[in-house]
C-alpha cells in the first residue's frame, strides 16, 4: 500500500520514510475499501442528523456530498474523520475505525478559523506532521522538507513565511490542502473547499483535486454546487440526513433526487431544468440550474 | 556639558540603586521578573484561546483554599503557597469540566462558582481579628515580604511550567488553532487541555504572593495583549510578552517605591500602560502607513471574522 506518495510530483525527491512503521495507520488492509459506512446513525440533542447511513469509497474516488443546508454534510465529514463517534453504526478505514488513523486529512470549512492567529502558513502545514513528529519534539529538517514540498505541491511555496490572515480565500484552501498532504492524507475530507470562492480560485482548487486523484488520494468534498459536483466528481451524494441517491452524477442529478433532496427549496423550471434555491451560500450567486 | 551628563548620570544610577539596597526590595524584583515570564508564556495561549474570564475566575476560586491555610497555619506565609497550588489545580480542573457539561451557559457557570467561591474565603478570613491587612495582601499582593524560600518555590514551579509549554509546544499549539486536526491526529485533546488548565493553575499560585488574585488575570493577559499587537508570530508573541512583564515587573516596583503606591497595583498598572502605548503606537502607524490590506484583493482576509 504505496498510499500518498509526493514522488511523482517531486521527481524521486521525495523524503524516505522509514518511520511510517511507528504509526498507527500501518495497520491498513489493502483488501478492504478506503472508506466503510454501514448503518451509520447519529443523533444529536435528540434529534437524527444521520439517519442509517451505508456506503463504500474505493481509492482514487472523488465524491461530492451535495444537500441544503444542515443536511449533516459536516456531520457526515467528522463521523468519517473519527472525531465525532457514531450513535450507532460502524466506520471503517480500511478495515478498522477511523480513531487509530491519522491518514485522514480533515479540512475545515474557512468560516470556522481564527485567521488571526499568529502562525505562519508553514506553521500551519507543519501542525500536520504532529502526529508523525510523536510528542515532546521538535520539526527536523526532513519536516521541513515535507511541508516546503506538500506547499510546491500546491503551488504556494512563496508564501511559506505569511501570516495566514494575509492569505486569499484560494490560497488559505490550499494551505489546508496543503497541511493535509503534509499528514500525509490518504483520505482528505473537505467541508465546502469551494464556498465563497472566485471562480478562477474555484477552478484551481478543482484542478488540484485532479491531482490528488493521480496520487491515489481518495477524496470527499461537502459542497453547495450542484454544477460542480457534476461535472467534476466521480460520484455524487445527495444527502438530507439519510442518503436520498449515490452514484455517478448522471444517475443522480435527476429532478425526482433533487426535490426530495431539497424539498420547498428547490423550484421547477420549464421541462427539466431545476432551481436548487440555496440560503447559505454566501457569494451572491444563489441560484443553480440543471 | 559632559559634567552636566555625568551628573545626570549619577543621580539616574543612585536612583536606581536605591531602593536596590533593600534585600526585600531585590528579592521582590526577582520574583515580579519570574513570575513576569511565566504569567506572560502561559498568557499568550490564554489570550488566543479567548481565556481571560477564565483565568480572573480560577485566581479568585483560590481564596478559600488559601483563607484555609491561613487559619490552620495560623497566619504562616510559606505554606501557603502549597495551599493556593492544591486549590488552584482542583479549581482549574473543576472549571473545565463545569465548562463542558452543557446545562447552563458556561459565562454563567463560571460566574456563580467564582463569586460564591470567592465570598467563602472573604468570609473564612473575616473570623481573624487582624482580616483587612491579610485579606489586602491575598487580593492584591505582598510581593515585598517574598522570602528566599518563596523565591525558590517560584523559580522551581514557573521553571516547570515553561519546561513543559516548551516541550509541548506544538500540541499546544495546534489544540489552540485547530480542535478538530488535533483530534485527526490523534492527539489526546482532552488531556492536553486539562494539562494546559493545570499549568495555568501553577502559574497562578506561583503569581499568588507577586500581584495577588484580584489582579491577578492583567498579569496573564495584559503583556500577551500588549505583544500581540505588535507581532503576528507566536514565538515572537511569548518573548515579546515575557519581555513586557518583566519590565512591567521592575518598572512596577520602582513606581511603588518612589511614589509610595501598592506594589501590585504599580505593576498592573505598568503593565496596562504598556499595552495602551502599544495600541497607540499601532493606532498610529496605521495612519501614517496604507494598510496592505486596502491594495489586496480579498478585503476578508486579516479582519476578525474573514467569512460570513
Amino acid at each position: 500500500m504505496a498510499g500518498w506518495g509526493l514522488s511523482p510530483v517531486l521527481g524521486g525527491k521525495t523524503p524516505p520514510l522509514q518511520d511510517k512503521k511507528m504509526y498507527p495507520n500501518t495497520q491498513h488492509r489493502p483488501d478492504q475499501p478506503v472508506l466503510d459506512v454501514s448503518h451509520l446513525t447519529y443523533r444529536y440533542n435528540g434529534r437524527e442528523a444521520l439517519e442509517n447511513i451505508t456506503f463504500h469509497l474505493h481509492e482514487s474516488e472523488r465524491v461530492a456530498i451535495v444537500g441544503p443546508n444542515g443536511a449533516g454534510k459536516s456531520t457526515l465529514l467528522k463521523v468519517v474523520a473519527g472525531v465525532l463517534q457514531p450513535t450507532s453504526g460502524e466506520v471503517n478505514i480500511y478495515g478498522s475505525h477511523p480513531d487509530k488513523h491519522v491518514c485522514i486529512g480533515y479540512i475545515p470549512q474557512r468560516s470556522q478559523v481564527d485567521w488571526n492567529f499568529p502562525v505562519t502558513v508553514a506553521d500551519v502545514v507543519m501542525m500536520g506532521r504532529s502526529a508523525r513528529l510523536g510528542p515532546f519534539s521538535w520539526p527536523r529538517k526532513k519536516d521541513w522538507e515535507f511541508v516546503q514540498h506538500a506547499l510546491e505541491t500546491v503551488e504556494i511555496a512563496d508564501l511559506a513565511s505569511r501570516q495566514i490572515g494575509q492569505l486569499s480565500g484560494g490560497q488559505q484552501q490550499r494551505m489546508f490542502i496543503a497541511r493535509a498532504l503534509a499528514q500525509e492524507s490518504e483520505l482528505m475530507l473537505m467541508d465546502e473547499p469551494l464556498t465563497g470562492l472566485d471562480a478562477p480560485s474555484q477552478e484551481g482548487i478543482l484542478n488540484l483535486l485532479d491531482r490528488l486523484k493521480q496520487e491515489r488520494v481518495t477524496a470527499m468534498v461537502a459542497t453547495h454546487d450542484l454544477d460542480q459536483a457534476a461535472i467534476h466528481f466521480d460520484r455524487v451524494m445527495l444527502l438530507n440526513h439519510r442518503i436520498i441517491s449515490f452514484g455517478e452524477p448522471r444517475y443522480v442529478m435527476h429532478t425526482n433526487n433533487l426535490v426530495r433532496a431539497y424539498g420547498g427549496r428547490l423550484k421547477q423550471l420549464d421541462g427539466e431544468q431545476v432551481l436548487a434555491v440555496d440560503d447559505c451560500y454566501d457569494d451572491g450567486d444563489h441560484d443553480h440550474t440543471h | 556639558m559632559t559634567a552636566t551628563t555625568m551628573g545626570t548620570m549619577t543621580t539616574l544610577i543612585s536612583f536606581l540603586q536605591e531602593p536596590l539596597q533593600y534585600e526585600f526590595m531585590q528579592r521582590g524584583m526577582i520574583s515580579a521578573v519570574l513570575v513576569g515570564i511565566v504569567c506572560a508564556v502561559v498568557g499568550t495561549y490564554m489570550v488566543l484561546r479567548g481565556m481571560a474570564f477564565f483565568g480572573d475566575a480560577l485566581a479568585h476560586t483560590i481564596l478559600p483554599g488559601v483563607a484555609l491555610g491561613y487559619l490552620v497555619t495560623g497566619g504562616a506565609r510559606e505554606p501557603l503557597f502549597w495551599w493556593a497550588l492544591g486549590t488552584a489545580i482542583v479549581a482549574s480542573l473543576g472549571i473545565g469540566a463545569i465548562s463542558k457539561s452543557a446545562q447552563i451557559k458556561e459565562d454563567t457557570a463560571i460566574g456563580i462558582i467564582f463569586a460564591g467561591m470567592f465570598a467563602l474565603g472573604i468570609a473564612l478570613i473575616s473570623t481573624v481579628r487582624s482580616y483587612a491587612v491579610d485579606l489586602s495582601h491575598f487580593l492584591f499582593g505582598d510581593v515585598l515580604s517574598v522570602s528566599v524560600q518563596n523565591l525558590w518555590l517560584i523559580l522551581i514551579f514557573g521553571g516547570i511550567v515553561l519546561v513543559v509549554v516548551f516541550m509541548l509546544y506544538k500540541e499546544f499549539t495546534t489544540i489552540s488553532f485547530d480542535p478538530v486536526l488535533a483530534a485527526t491526529l490523534r492527539l489526546p485533546v482532552d488531556l492536553l487541555n486539562n494539562l494546559l488548565l493545570v499549568l495555568i493553575a501553577v502559574t497562578v499560585a506561583v503569581s499568588l504572593q507577586t500581584v495577588g488574585v484580584a489582579l491577578m488575570v492583567a498579569m496573564l493577559v495584559t503583556p500577551a495583549a500588549t505583544a500581540y499587537l505588535l507581532t503576528d508570530r507566536l514565538p515572537r508573541m511569548m518573548l515579546l510578552a515575557a519581555i513586557f512583564a518583566s519590565l512591567s515587573g521592575v518598572v512596577g516596583l520602582y513606581l511603588s517605591y518612589y511614589l509610595s503606591i501598592a506594589s501590585g497595583a504599580a505593576i498592573v498598572l505598568t503593565a496596562t500602560g504598556f499595552f495602551m502605548a502599544a495600541l497607540g503606537w499601532k493606532r498610529v502607524r496605521r495612519w501614517l502607513t496604507p494598510s496592505p490590506r486596502s491594495l489586496s484583493s480579498t478585503p476578508s482576509s486579516g479582519s476578525r471574522h474573514p467569512l460570513p
